[in-house]
């Protein structure tokens, strides 16, 4: 009776916070389709409820009642695990983000480590997808892909140091708590610039979607994908963004914590400001996909290994060198 | 304590069964998903008995990484079309006394290792009055890692360094007619350097390749 009730408890925790992630995920691929309306002058989505609101339900319902088409020549079990796996990863990653001093799901120790190492497992999603699909265009997107998240990762993980060498602790709460005094943006302005591009790239977005880039490869790892499975994929990659968005404001923006203390701003409930950030974040998301060319495959290879990981490889000598010598160093 | 005793044997019989997989299986690309889920449930173990730290490394490391370039390596050389013949054939067959050399040495290494932690419990207890006084294992990783360990620690790092050049190296090669883009010079370009304004004569045209 006693883990029975543990169950419940636990689930009805989990899913207060997985429905707003994924209510939240639709309403963020509106605002995305919007924001990039608006910069080209056209009007975007607004015909389904008011300013257009319901329109990712609709596109799902559409997808819902998609037929499934499995390829005949295709690996069936890893196609259909493909997309599962990216959904699952990229919504498990939710469970250790801190939304206020107590409200979190999974107050882990290596809480930090634990979304570098979700967001690591990512790529399997597409990798899997891209080779199941047993077609040209799939499996070139998912290399692409491979290589170019891989890379990223190197340099976030670099950029992480960083933050926790200010920190002394993985606890994503006892990172925001740190930021109590100043909030990391502004003593590691390059680092949270690096970490923004970054997350482009980890998330596939624009400019670096070469993985899915239209005019070569049709559209990239999810080329033979159609009806649930493909709105699998792309909720999935939406629930990416958002996390590398939340990650980003906990890490650099100071996560649920007022930008002053101010009792007007005291007023506002703590998730509230989390919220705020993880928008801000998304919004510069959605401009940058607007505003900005594709790179080039060989461009992008060389931005993430010759020029933002030995950047972030100094900025690492240079923090801990500052720390030590100010005698700044958090000792637990 | 029995929800701990159902994950633990769950993990472990995923862990085996999956050891198993790998090397069972036809397929070269699932034996690599096999290793990746071998993976994955023993940093699951780690976590369970509180090493945190070293479960997630296991997951960043190994599957996010190392896991994803065997992959990549064994989709593109596309050893799964070969099957078992390679394995079977006379004159490639040297490699299978390699392995059991290889095979023997770990699992010596293996019984070593469980003997020493089996009868020595005092090798353990000699780290352990530093262990106590740190809040998580991560600071107790840390302050052994890089204290008494950093001279093995630091000669891993420049084994690994001497490792990667040595593969730089071995796979770099000069190729001629090969195009390469200098992007200080494409950025730099001007608008005059890239439009020249010509005025065409009527019936005699432009030479274009200068």
């Amino acid at each position: 009776m006693e883990y029975i009730n543990l169950l419940f408890s636990e689930i009805y925790k989990i899913l207060y916070v997985l429905i707003p992630v994924l209510v939240s995920v639709a309403m963020i691929v509106w605002l995305d389709r919007r924001i990039w309306a608006f910069v080209q002058k056209r009007r975007g989505p607004n015909v389904v409820g008011p300013f257009g609101l319901f329109q990712t339900l609709a596109d799902a319902l559409k997808y819902i009642f998609k037929e499934i088409i499995i390829p005949a020549s295709s690996n069936k079990v890893i196609f259909i695990l493909a997309p599962i796996v990216t959904m699952t990863l990229a919504l498990i990653a939710w469970a250790v983000i801190p939304f206020s001093e107590d409200y979190v799901l999974a107050d882990i120790n290596v809480g930090i480590l634990y979304i570098f190492a979700i967001s690591s497992l990512g790529v399997y999603g597409i990798i899997m997808g891209g080779w199941a699909s047993n077609s040209k265009y799939p499996f070139l997107g998912s290399i692409r892909s491979a290589a170019q998240m891989v890379s990223y990762e190197v340099s976030i993980g670099v950029i992480i140091i960083n933050v926790l060498l200010c920190v002394g602790s993985l606890n994503l709460s006892d990172i925001v708590l740190a930021q109590e005094k100043i909030w990391f943006v502004i003593p590691l302005f390059p680092m949270f610039v690096i970490f923004f591009i970054s997350s482009l790239a980890e998330t596939n977005r624009p400019p670096f979607d070469l993985p899915e880039a239209e005019a070569e490869l049709v559209a990239g790892y999810q080329t033979e994908y159609s009806g649930m499975m493909y709105a699998m994929f792309w909720l999935g990659e939406y629930a990416n963004i958002l996390l590398m968005c939340a990650l980003g404001s906990i890490l650099f923006l100071g996560g649920w914590l007022a930008p002053m203390d101010t009792p007007l701003f005291e007023m506002v409930p703590p998730p509230v400001w989390l919220i705020l950030k993880i928008l801000f974040l998304f919004v510069l998301f959605a401009l940058i996909k607007a505003i900005v060319p594709r790179y080039r495959y060989d461009q992008l290879m060389r931005l993430g290994w010759k020029v933002f990981l030995p950047f972030s490889l100094i900025w690492v000598v240079l923090t801990s060198g500052y720390l030590l010598y100010f005698d700044l160093l958090p000792v637990y | 304590m029995l929800a701990h005793a159902i994950f633990f044997y769950f993990f472990s019989f995923v862990a085996i069964i999956s050891a198993i997989m790998v090397t069972v299986s036809k397929n070269t690309v699932h034996s690599v998903f096999f290793l990746i889920l071998d993976f994955i449930s023993i940093s699951c173990l780690f976590i369970m008995i509180g090493a945190e730290f070293l479960g997630m490394i296991m997951l960043i490391v190994y599957v996010g990484a190392v896991a994803v370039l065997f992959l990549f390596v064994v989709m593109m050389l596309n050893v799964a079309q070969q099957k078992n013949q390679w394995f079977k054939s006379s004159d490639t067959s040297t490699h299978i006394p390699i392995g059991l050399i290889v095979s023997l040495i770990i699992f010596f290494e293996l019984i070593i290792v469980i003997g020493g932690w089996k009868y020595k419990p005092d090798i353990i207890e000699n780290f352990s009055d530093n262990l106590i006084s740190n809040p998580t294992n991560t600071h107790t990783i840390g302050s052994v890692l890089y204290t008494e360990y950093i001279h093995l620690f630091q000669i891993s790092g420049m084994i690994l360094l001497v490792a990667m050049i040595g593969a730089i190296v071995l796979t770099f090669r000069k190729r001629e007619g090969v195009k390469r883009q200098n992007y200080f010079s494409q950025i730099s370009r001007e608008k005059n350097q890239g439009v020249e304004l010509v005025e065409v004569k009527s019936n005699e045209g432009v030479k274009i390749d200068v």
